[in-house]
């Protein structure tokens, strides 16, 4: 087992409502997966859910509003990675967002975010004001890959 | 001033429009390409268009609905519109979506561009 496997990183960062704010926690979050040599379908994923759930955060929780934060915190090591992204808006119910694949929404040109974090991640879950998500995503081993003892 | 995040080919009477950026992510970026691909055909009133996503390595939903709109601008000029050169990654973005269906979907340029 390599040294890194035992070091998970923990961070947490605050954020203005401004999705280059997002971008850039976006960028250092991708490069610590990088550094841990995750996988290319991996990181599309992640870092599409993260951008997701980022806007969803700062566009419709927080409405842009200069006076709230976002609050980002991610755990990552070699087996996974745990991001949990908070606003300060009112929150939603996830249930009551249309499926966007449905042949009546194909058409509608939002509100399908949260349908491909479901998609790329293993687990995204939600408190139940509907602020807060967190997003789960287990490393994904590649074939060429050597196993641990 | 806005950067151009869109090159443009006329072929045979079709635009291809290549996209510049890897990555067609965050909201002012993706604001600046819709309304570069809407002019297409808003002000210079072109019917066949082919998108081109050679460069492209990511893109969020926030794009996806740009293109929705495009190809409702495009149906409602009488025209068509054709994305090609879509890597595996994203491919998989548009059958999530099911929007595979919506959209007509070719392999290469060349294949956009054939009996166009």
């Amino acid at each position: 087992m390599s040294a890194i496997d035992d070091q998970q990183a923990k961070f947490e960062v605050t954020i203005p409502s401004d999705t280059v704010a997002g971008q850039t926690i976006q960028d250092q979050i991708i490069r610590k997966l990088e550094e841990l040599a995750y996988g290319d379908h991996d990181l599309f994923g992640i870092r599409l859910a993260l951008e997701e759930a980022l806007v969803n955060a700062i566009k419709h929780g927080n409405r842009l509003d200069p006076q709230k934060f976002v609050r980002i915190a991610w755990q990552i090591d070699s087996n996974g990675c745990r991001i949990e992204i908070e606003d300060e808006g009112e929150g939603f119910n996830p249930v009551e967002v249309p499926d966007p694949t449905a042949d009546e929404n194909l058409e509608r040109p939002c509100g399908r975010g949260i349908h491909l974090m479901r998609a790329f991640m293993n687990a995204i879950v939600y408190n139940e004001r509907g602020n807060r998500v967190v997003l789960e995503k287990t490393r994904t081993i590649m074939e060429s890959e050597p196993t641990s003892e | 001033m806005s950067t151009r995040k869109i090159d443009i080919e006329e072929v045979n009477g079709v635009t291809i429009a290549r996209f510049t950026d890897k990555k067609i992510l965050d909201e002012s970026n993706i604001q600046i390409i819709g309304n570069q691909l809407f002019s297409l055909i808003d002000d210079d009133h072109r019917q066949k268009v082919v998108l081109d996503f050679s460069n492209v390595e990511y893109l969020s939903s926030a794009a996806l609905g740009k293109l929705i709109t495009l190809d409702k601008k495009v149906k409602a000029a009488q025209g068509e519109l054709r994305l090609c050169a879509i890597r595996k990654d994203i491919l998989e973005v548009f059958k999530i979506t099911r929007l595979d269906k919506l959209f007509k979907i070719m392999e290469t340029r060349d294949k956009a561009l054939d009996k166009f």
